[in-house]
């Protein structure tokens, strides 16, 4: 591996672009593979770049033959994003745990007494509303949504933001019958039912949380879920057609 | 796989403070494996590692082929798994193959 390659790589997570690395293993020539353009020794294989473009797509590395010759598409695509919507007290567990499992978490809250730093360490803050925080970060496929807030006010806009993007996960935190009022608030803003039907409310998995760590799990839990499933149905049929 | 770019991370660290360093990567996998396809493992030339390839299982052999790649630039396939000669001294105890791509960093 040239230390260059090396550089690519990590240039190419800072900028959230996805990339596939592909190394001839006869001889360890290397080809880095973005999706609109590729570098190095087999830069003009064009049953490469396919086949590196699909791997990437799936999101799933492999070995491939091509032309006899084994090739292995190592697949870096950006780490899934979290964006937790009020930087409350399960945020603050819900934070650290997710950074944990490899997400890029950013904490959103317009209320300055909350949005600090020193509450969230090392995790990005945002004292914004969080409609204007998503237009800035762009909402994309590998993102999750989560509101906390418990404020209509704050929660609302978040979530209508969300249901309208492609966002792989949305959960919202309150009680089935602060989900119900909800519920209408919502469509009286032209979110539809199936739109509606997305949210995650009451938030989490059904594992009995109580205090704001257990709750945090109980969410993450069903992040991971999520995200593994959308993956696994991209992965299937593309797998058979194959 | 974000954490495989961790591993990146390091591996650029000691390249740029002037040791020799080498990524081992799991290339493929059969049956039970605990490291998915991708996943990998970086050492410096003192024997020093970050990530992982299995749950601890090949790890030392893996460096060992590192070190030698180090030594002498080559990169190296490496099989593990209940069917390798290896197996009684660094077989996986699940019981899974792996097979392992090691290079030099240049």
């Amino acid at each position: 591996m040239k230390s260059e390659t090396v550089a690519a790589l990590q240039d190419a997570r800072t900028k959230r672009r996805a990339v596939t690395l592909a190394t001839r293993l006869s001889d360890a020539a290397e080809t880095l593979v973005y999706l609109d353009k590729a570098e190095g020794a087999l830069a003009n294989d064009a049953a490469l770049l396919s086949a590196a473009r699909r791997a990437m797509e799936i999101g799933r590395s492999e070995t491939v033959d091509l032309g006899g010759e084994k090739i292995f598409l190592n697949v870096y695509v950006p780490p899934a994003r979290l964006i937790i919507v009020g930087a409350v007290h399960i945020a603050q567990s819900l934070a650290p745990m997710a950074t944990m499992l490899d997400f890029d978490v950013t904490v959103v809250d317009p209320r300055g007494a909350w949005a600090t730093g020193s509450r969230f360490p090392g995790v990005k803050v945002m004292q914004e509303w969080a409609d204007d925080a998503f237009e800035t970060m762009g909402l994309d496929v590998s993102t999750a949504v989560v509101t906390l807030t418990h404020d209509p006010k704050l929660d609302d806009p978040a979530l209508e933001a969300a249901l309208r993007s492609d966002v792989f996960y949305v959960g919202a935190l309150g009680s089935r019958r602060t989900h119900a009022k909800r519920k209408e608030r919502l469509a009286e803003a032209g979110i539809t039912e199936e739109q509606f039907a997305r949210i995650h409310g009451p938030v989490g998995l059904n594992i009995g949380a109580k205090s704001p760590a257990e709750i945090a799990v109980s969410i993450l839990g069903q992040i991971v879920e999520a995200r593994a499933r959308r993956i696994e149905a991209m992965a299937g049929p593309k797998v058979v057609a194959a | 796989m974000s954490d495989a770019l961790d591993v990146l991370d390091q591996v650029g660290k000691w390249k740029a403070s002037g040791k020799g360093v080498a990524v081992a990567t799991v290339i493929t996998t059969w049956g039970s494996s605990p490291r998915p396809v991708g996943s990998q493992l970086g050492v410096d030339e003192t024997g020093a590692m970050v990530g992982s390839v299995s749950g601890g299982c090949i790890e030392g052999a893996v460096v060992k082929e590192a070190l030698a790649s180090i030594a002498d630039g080559k990169p190296r396939l490496l099989d593990f798994g209940v069917t390798d000669e290896q197996a009684w001294d660094v077989g996986l105890a699940c019981g899974g193959k792996v097979q392992v791509f090691v290079e030099k960093v240049n």
